[in-house]
């Protein structure tokens, strides 16, 4: 049963492909009589099985074949539809037998009908009595290659392909074991055995190999399908669809691939009229082509289309806010075209159903690249564009680096790695700092330069004389990365991290090494990127990067308390307006809180642990000892927030750690060497006293967009902010500030200075040419905001700022924004 | 639950904490395996290890309960625990023997046990001489939430 649903659905993929080859060539007679065996034989199949329905819809499409093949009828469009149809209802039939073992309810009558008139009524009269074909011996042939082979489930090959991937391994320790003994019989065995395991990796890794084709097989019906649906006339080429690749990187090309087919029948080729005018054949050509390259396939997936506005590329990214009007003078052609696989972008003027949805050639690239590959256009306004994929014949046992830093072993993927330079003596001198940031002039270019350990935070090399510089590309950009040491290239296993692991960026996954310790691997563009050497283009912006990330860290200074389970918890202490103390007896209940009288007034007392741990007993401050209290307040409002222990000030530089969900903290920070969680005052105050926030944005109304890219930071400002009355709504970056003042009304901005991507004067430029948006002012937050008075000086133009500007729209509108 | 039956734990002790676990989660007991640290992992990852060909990452469980650091000269254990995903290591203080506890013995967590350790108790058994608490072993490997970076050179 297995056996025939596995062997039926690769027939009908079969199909797939040869239908619309038998439409573009009706006159062939071995491809009618390949697409009649096939039909033939799950008809077969199906009677000696027992599924009737199946059975006569393949018995009417074997039928109308035979009426073809014999020369009786000439194929129609309307002739191929019906057989297309019949294709897709066998597999939907199929699908149902293998989930429910039964045929399914749907009914095929229409179906049947079509077929059966189909076969009665004489549309076409046969013009050309076709010759006899010789069909028996093909099948023969066939039949012997069958014999030849067998079936084995993927699984096993997969297991396989890891307990080589385990020899390999083995085979490594031993070579190493060897070069420290002098014997020569055990020298000799080992190399044996490594010949022997290298061939035998080679071969395994070639039962795995599955020729293109099969990812192929699918596209000339989706070429045709597509090229209908949008009313033009395709053509599909394909060349070297033997070339064989693993079969996981088959199945991660699979989609990537439909999708840029689609893409060139859709935006591509253009329309016929358009065609013709443009002194164009009619029929548009897409054409595929696979060929090795260097140890890696190369794909082209290529049309003769109207090819890549630039200057339309150019002005839509500027559109959009994802480059600065600056960065597109300078762009090349080149460059630019590249710029249709950055996310959010997409040239159709119109969304079809078949794309233009968003899913776009980001997606595709980030498929490519995620298995090693590359993707690069090329076009010709007018003549057509080709795009080409880089990919890796495998994902299993790739080459690599062994390079070391601060005494740690890493491996570097070589399919990154461009080349290796070396700097001893005077020379290291020669690397040079722009604006902070490391570079090198390799031959008159300046690369830029990331140090492992720095990147990594490990400790620094001894200093030494030499530097080796590892030189790597990572999508479209190269970046050169400061190693201790390189030792050698070497065969690796990538065994992926657990699940603990994840979130690791810098590494792709471990392997084991020679001498049997485990070593990391590299992942190009996430070391890249955590450098900063990738985040932005253009060296002022990598420089603004950096900064940033000290800003994020610069001193700050912090009260840390302890309340109920939270044993260290900590608040700017700019946003606390007093410490008090007050003893047990002064506390009164009025209003269901908790109060004290206090400087004339009734100050409200908040339990700290009851807002962060709403389950735990109430009142458990409330013993014999003093109360502490922290005092925040705004000028018309206060509110004591009930602490146990008010444990120190610091004064230090703080990187926030992670971020939290949980209600009440914003995240935690190592302070003073200890773990730390950051209290979120407002959600505090929203919880204990909500009137306060609520009646003061009735007041003012103001709605400040706070664009910054540090996570942090935003925190920071974004409770400052609301503590003065704001209702605050957060982007992290430009493109995310422009939607959200799309959707929101907006009455002032406060922009971090190294906003992603373009900084403060990106986002400005952005504003100002959208003229529904212009007159919104925007303020700059200060590079270091982590420092208080700057913070406190950037808030204070912004309130200027709003105070000058009526409020436009009531507070009630904002609550979409957030 | 397994806590309802009659179920046998494999124990160890954390500190001075006394720890049992479902003996069918436990894969294995290695005494210390050399480790690779991970740069930038949380420091509740100590590293990875080989174990025969796999890689296995290793959780300090002092950590992971917000105790005090191991001292450099006592070397942790290894309690490999099998999960979905493959195995994953735990780094105990001491390994002790399988025990076969009864229900009637079986008391949720008290109160006042450290919030982190808490988090990770299903419960406690009351023994003659000591308590030993029940660890949760899927929550104790959730350490997703604690992925971020750690400060350079805190190691």
């Amino acid at each position: 049963m297995r056996e025939f649903l596995l062997e039926s659905n690769e027939n009908l993929n079969r199909l797939d492909s040869e239908i619309p080859e038998l439409e573009q060539r009706p006159a062939d007679k071995e491809l009618l009589a390949s697409v009649f065996r096939t039909i033939h034989t799950i008809k077969g199949t199906c009677g000696f099985l027992g599924f009737p329905l199946l059975e006569r819809i393949a018995h009417q499409a074997e039928s109308l074949l035979s009426l073809l093949r014999s020369g009786e009828k000439r194929l129609s469009p309307r002739m191929v539809a019906v057989i297309l149809e019949c294709v897709d209802s066998i597999r939907k039939i199929l699908g149902n037998l293998e989930a429910t073992q039964k045929e399914g309810p749907d009914e095929y009558a229409p179906l049947l009908d079509r077929l059966r008139a189909a076969i009665e009524y004489p549309e076409d009269v046969p013009e050309l009595p076709p010759p006899p074909a010789e069909v028996p011996a093909e099948i023969e042939r066939a039949s012997a290659v069958a014999e030849s082979a067998i079936r084995v489930d993927v699984g096993l090959l997969d297991k396989l392909m890891n307990l080589v991937g385990e020899l390999v391994l083995a085979r490594n320790q031993v070579l190493q074991f060897t070069t420290q003994k002098e014997d020569g019989a055990l020298t000799a065995t080992a190399q044996r055995l490594n010949l022997i395991t290298s061939e035998l990796q080679e071969n395994v890794m070639k039962t795995r190999m599955q020729p293109i084709g099969m990812v192929w097989n699918k596209l000339p019906r989706l070429v045709r399908d597509t090229a209908h649906a949008c009313g033009k006339l395709v053509r599909l080429d394909m060349d070297g669809s033997g070339t064989e690749l693993d079969k996981t990187i088959i199945e991660a090309i699979k989609d990537p691939l439909t999708h840029l087919v689609r893409n060139c029948c859709d935006h591509g080729i253009e329309s016929q009229e358009e065609r013709v005018r443009a002194g164009k054949p009619p029929h548009g050509v897409v054409s595929l082509k696979a060929y090795h390259e260097g140890g890696q396939v190369n794909i082209e997936v290529a049309d003769d289309g109207a090819g890549v506005d630039v200057a339309r590329v150019k002005l839509k990214a500027l559109e959009k806010g994802l480059i600065r009007p600056e960065q597109a003078e300078r762009m090349s052609e080149h460059e630019a075209m590249n710029l249709i696989f950055l996310p959010g972008f997409s040239t159709a003027r119109t969304v079809t159903n078949v794309s233009g949805r968003g899913v776009g050639l980001d997606v595709v690239r980030c498929n490519i690249e995620r298995i090693g590959g590359t993707v690069d256009v090329f076009s010709t306004l007018g003549k057509g564009t080709v795009i080409r994929l880089k990919i890796p014949l495998t994902l299993a046992i790739i080459p690599g680096l062994v390079a070391v830093s601060g005494g740690e072993t890493f491996l570097i993927p070589q399919a990154s790695l461009l080349e290796l330079i070396r700097l001893d003596g005077d020379c290291a001198g020669r690397i040079e700092r722009v604006h902070g940031t490391p570079v090198y002039r390799r031959r008159g270019r300046l690369l830029p330069l990331a140090f492992l350990n720095q990147v990594l935070g490990l400790e620094k090399a001894a200093q030494c004389d030499v530097v080796n510089i590892v030189v790597l590309q990572a999508e479209d950009r190269q970046f050169g990365l400061v190693v201790d040491g390189i030792k050698d290239t070497q065969e690796i296993v990538v065994k992926p991290l657990g699940k603990q692991l994840k979130g690791l960026t810098v590494y792709s996954g471990a392997t084991i090494m020679g001498d049997g310790r485990v070593a990391l691997i590299l992942d190009v563009l996430g070391v890249g990127e955590r450098s900063g050497v990738l985040a932005n283009r253009g060296a002022q912006d990598r420089a603004a990067t950096q900064t940033l990330a000290a800003a994020g860290e610069d001193n700050q200074r912090m009260l840390l308390f302890r309340a109920g389970s939270f044993s260290r918890l900590a608040v700017p202490l700019s946003l606390v307006a007093r410490l008090e103390e007050f003893p047990q007896a002064q506390v009164e209940r009025a209003g269901g809180h908790h109060v004290v009288q206090y400087r004339d007034g009734i100050l409200t007392l908040v339990s700290l642990a009851s807002v962060l741990e709403p389950g735990s007993p109430a009142d458990t401050a409330l013993t014999n000892d003093p109360i502490q209290a922290i005092v925040v307040a705004d000028g018309q409002h206060s509110l004591g927030i009930m602490v146990d222990q008010i444990l120190d000030i610091v004064d230090e530089a703080v990187a926030v750690r992670q971020s939290t969900n949980r209600l009440g903290l914003l995240g935690s920070a190592v302070v003073s060497k200890e773990v730390t969680d950051f209290l979120d005052l407002r959600a505090v105050v929203e919880a204990a006293a909500p009137e306060w926030l609520g009646r003061q944005a009735a007041n003012r109304a103001a709605v400040v967009l706070l664009a910054e890219g540090s996570t942090f930071l935003r925190g920071l400002i974004r409770g400052e902010l609301e503590m003065a009355g704001h209702r605050v709504v957060e982007a992290c970056d430009a493109t995310e500030a422009i939607n959200r003042m799309e959707g929101v009304p907006i009455t002032a901005v406060l922009a971090g200075s190294n906003l992603p991507p373009g900084g403060y004067g990106g986002l400005q430029d952005a504003i100002r040419q959208r003229p529904n948006l212009a007159q919104i002012p925007v303020v700059e937050l200060a590079a270091s905001a982590g420092r208080r008075e700057e913070m406190l000086t950037s808030i204070a133009r912004l309130a200027s700022a709003v105070a000058t500007r009526e409020p436009a729209i009531p507070a009630g509108c904002v609550e979409g924004g957030e | 639950m397994s806590t309802v039956q009659t179920t046998q734990y494999a124990t160890f002790v954390v500190d001075d904490l006394f720890f049992g676990i479902d003996v069918l989660r436990v894969q294995e007991v290695l005494r210390y395996q050399e480790m690779t640290r991970i740069p930038l992992a949380p420091t509740v990852a100590a590293g990875l290890i080989n174990l025969r060909g796999q890689i296995v990452a290793a959780l300090d469980m002092r950590r992971r309960l917000g105790l005090a650091p191991r001292s450099a000269e006592r070397l942790p254990m290894n309690l490999v625990v099998r999960t979905e995903e493959g195995p994953v290591s735990l780094l105990v203080d001491e390994i002790g023997d399988v025990l076969q506890l009864e229900p009637a013995d079986f008391e949720s967590a008290p109160d006042n046990l450290t919030p982190s350790a808490r988090e990770l108790v299903r419960g406690v058994y009351k023994l003659k001489d000591r308590l030993l608490l029940v660890l949760d072993p899927d929550r104790t490997l959730e350490v997703n939430e604690f992925l971020e970076t750690r400060p350079a050179g805190s190691n």
